[in-house]
């Protein structure tokens, strides 16, 4: 409490701090992934110049080795890595936290079967799960990469869901909340989902960025859409064979995806922080 | 006329292992009652099968005449309405993440009683001794002593005919534990009372009755001030010879 | 007359609030004092500045001397010299304080190979075991041979609190200092412990530090006491003295909840 009280005014700083940083960094791909609808520099799949072309004002990231504009592909990247991180957090929190919420309800037995498939589940990489999934399906594309994904983050939300609602559980305030006539919907409703919310979020906005990241692993392997939904991943596989030539293809990729990982993470810092009511002062 | 009858209870999750064993006793209307017991007592088992949130092995539980049965969805909806709780942990008893307001006005909500809710909340928080504003804050934003009185607001909101204190002052300070005693004391003038405790001097200072549990079984209960000037059971003499005593005021009074 | 513990204008600091201000007090060998207060009050953190165990982004001031080695600003090691031989604490709640995966025995016989190594005398294997023993039966736990191969989790509270107590006389100290140490215990036990603390202290001849909220335990237990209030020193002086005839409304308001409560017990509500 006391050190609290004391390290409290530089938190709080590093908060708000931490809440612009990631706002800019997801700001910045939320607005090429939405200016990709309405507007591109130049046809992602047609010539626009030369072959490995450097940056220029006429190609900001240069050309690639077909003469395609880099940086068309990379705006059409963000956008794509945006509807792979939402498409896939949704799809594994809904299954994620109905399961989760299942196990921390049910009999010993069936709690135990859960929690011993999900562990289970976890021990597989997620990029392995994605990857039988997007091999079970026909075509390879974003949307079979997407639900593969979804699936594959579920066990992880689920065993996380469930360690969290059995720790809300056991407060007081779920008997009282029982004791008041509640229903056991509604005490999830009110009681156990805003609190467990929290951590939830964090682990979510992690996730998100694992997702990303394995969408581009998956489109590097060849496993992602195909174009011109090209993701970030499979321009870096592109890029690979010119790399000494032209290293911005290769470059360009692996930053835009780590900094719209880092942006999500601080977002989902910042915003927990400031929504929480028993983080805010007093 | 009595209001809870508890009649030959028992409870253990294995036959040879009784947390309560061969139960009874009566809480009548308006009365007092302190439930005294240690650690392994079963007191806290025996709260838990008088609000129907578990079902005793064998004997019955009346709650104003009907039998308490948690699968009764109708009874149980009348019995949270007249019966509510007062936790021991004013911090765990309150979920940090909704306003006082909303926290007080759930059995309301859950319960679907009629009327103005801001207005009864603001009337219970007033009953407790809190101002009628401090709906808009959060739990964190009071001490545990005004947590607690809080906790007593939820439950007396429903206009219950009952009142079950679990170890409900244990956790606070000596001046504020006296304040929220008195509180109750003025509460249980308009509702009956179940105060469960290990605290006797608490229990002494409030409640009429009392019943001392060991080891699942009922020893003694009686008139408080009866059994505490001539406790008939070693257990109860081992008890209250245990309890500390400000011994040293004899000298100066 | 030895002096144990001396603590002059000692202050504690989180940033700028303070949360113990300027407490003085001397304990001698043989003495013991009570630390009364309710929470916020500072006691425990008295004793954690006395050790020099103050947790991280907590700073202390002033003079605590402890077996004539300044405490405030002292360096880890020579601290940890002084804790473990001049003075030992049983902390409130018995299951934290020991490793729940360790048997008792050896968490006892740790601290007692660890002091009788410094005294030159080392003990180990057979004699260590017995050592233990003796220890646990000073403690008056019944059957030491079977308590001492047992996990903390299979003993009560109070058996628990009687290992606690054990580790602590373990160091030989010269100064214990409990904190709280029956709270956590139902009333019949706390009435045993209580009794073993007393006999302990009155055989080896140590100080005691006692920090409570109770005060009809205080009053039964030590024979000064210090009244805090968020870290102020409200009065100081004798037990009878103090809880008798006290002069400042605080210590009045808690003497007079703690005698509501005994009144009623006697029937004089």
């Amino acid at each position: 409490m006391s050190t609290a009280t004391m390290t409290a005014p530089t938190e709080k700083k590093s908060h708000s701090l931490a809440l612009k940083a990631g706002l800019l960094l997801v700001g910045i791909h939320i607005f090429m992934g939405l200016l990709t609808l309405v507007w591109l520099p130049y046809d992602p799949t047609a010539m626009a110049g030369g072959r490995l072309e450097g940056p220029s004002l006429l190609h900001l990231l240069g050309t690639d080795r077909l003469g395609r504009d880099l940086f068309t592909q990379m705006m059409i990247g963000s956008r794509i890595a945006l509807i792979v991180g939402i498409g896939a957090v949704a799809i594994g929190a809904v299954i994620g936290v109905t399961l989760g919420l299942l196990a921390a309800f049910a009999s010993k037995w069936l709690d135990d079967a859960l929690a011993a498939t999900l562990d289970i589940l976890i021990a597989f990489p997620t990029l392995l799960i994605a990857m039988l999934v997007v091999a079970a399906s026909d075509t390879a594309n974003l949307w079979s990469a997407i639900i593969a994904l979804g699936i594959a983050l579920s066990a992880i939300v689920a065993r996380l869901t469930r360690i969290l609602a059995k720790r809300v559980l056991v407060m007081d305030y779920i008997t009282a909340a029982r004791t008041s006539g509640s229903s056991w919907p509604k005490i999830v409703a009110i009681h156990i989902l805003p609190n467990i919310w929290p951590t939830l979020s964090v682990n979510f906005a992690l996730q998100f960025g694992l997702a990303v990241i394995a969408e581009a692993s998956l489109s590097y392997l060849g496993l992602g859409a195909p174009p011109p939904n090209a993701s970030w991943g499979r321009i870096l596989q592109e890029a690979q064979g010119t790399v000494y030539t032209a290293p911005l293809g290769a470059i360009a990729p692996g930053i835009a995806l780590v900094s719209l990982a880092i942006g999500v993470n601080l977002l989902a810092d910042g915003l927990r922080d400031t929504i929480d009511p028993t983080r805010r002062a007093r | 006329m009595s209001l809870v009858r508890v009649d030959h209870v028992s409870f253990g999750y294995t036959a040879n292992r009784r947390i309560l064993d061969d139960v009874s006793l009566e809480i009548a209307q308006g009365d007092t009652i302190g439930l005294v017991g240690e650690s392994g007592s079963g007191k806290t088992t025996l709260l838990r099968l008088l609000l129907g949130l578990a079902r005793p092995d064998s004997g019955t539980i009346t709650f104003d005449g009907r039998p308490l049965d948690p699968r009764n969805g109708a009874f149980m909806r009348d019995f949270r309405r007249q019966a509510q709780v007062v936790y021991q942990d004013p911090y765990s008893s309150l979920d940090p993440r909704q306003t006082i307001q909303s926290i007080i006005a759930e059995p309301l909500r859950s319960l679907k009683i009629p009327g103005d809710h801001q207005k009864q909340v603001g009337d219970a928080l007033e009953a407790v001794g809190l101002d009628r504003d401090v709906g808009t804050r959060f739990p964190h934003q009071f001490s545990g002593g005004q947590r607690q009185r809080i906790a007593i607001a939820r439950a007396i909101v429903p206009g219950p005919r009952l009142l079950l204190a679990d170890e409900a002052v244990s956790a606070l300070d000596l001046t504020t534990r006296i304040r929220i005693v008195d509180l109750l004391a003025g509460l249980s003038k308009t509702m009956s009372l179940l105060f469960v405790s290990h605290d006797i001097g608490v229990v002494a200072a409030l409640c009429r009755r009392i019943v001392i549990l060991e080891k699942g079984r009922i020893v003694e209960a009686g008139d408080t001030a009866a059994v505490l000037a001539n406790p008939q059971h070693p257990y109860t003499q081992r008890l209250l010879a245990s309890v500390p005593r400000l011994t040293l005021n004899e000298v100066s009074s | 007359m030895t002096v144990l513990l001396s603590l002059e204008n000692l202050s504690v600091h989180a940033g700028n609030k303070a949360l113990v201000s300027n407490l003085s007090f001397s304990l001698n060998r043989g003495e013991r004092l009570g630390l009364i207060g309710e929470s916020g009050s500072g006691k425990s953190l008295t004793s954690l500045a006395a050790t020099g165990l103050l947790p991280a982004g907590l700073s202390s001031s002033g003079s605590a001397i402890l077996a004539g080695k300044q405490v405030i600003g002292a360096s880890d090691r020579e601290l940890n010299q002084l804790r473990g031989t001049a003075v030992a604490i049983v902390f409130q709640e018995p299951l934290t304080a020991l490793d729940p995966l360790m048997r008792v025995g050896k968490q006892v016989a740790e601290p007692l190979a660890r002091r009788a190594q410094r005294d030159g005398a080392p003990l180990s294997g057979a004699t260590l075991d017995k050592a233990v023993l003796a220890l646990l039966d000073e403690v008056a736990l019944p059957e030491p041979q079977r308590m001492a191969t047992s996990y903390p989790h299979e003993l009560s509270g109070g058996q628990r609190q009687r290992i606690a107590i054990a580790m602590a006389l373990a160091c030989k100290p010269d100064l214990l200092i409990a904190d709280e140490p029956t709270t956590a215990l139902d009333v019949t036990t706390q009435a045993e412990i209580l009794g073993l603390l007393d006999r302990l202290v009155r055989t080896r001849n140590m100080a005691l530090l006692f920090i409570s909220h109770d005060l009809p335990v205080v009053a039964n237990t030590v024979e000064r006491v210090v009244v805090l209030r968020q870290g102020e020193t409200v009065e100081a002086g004798n037990v009878t003295e103090v809880f008798g005839n006290p002069r400042h409304d605080y210590t009045k308001s808690l003497l007079a909840a703690a005698r509501r409560l005994d009144d009623a017990m006697e029937g004089r509500s």
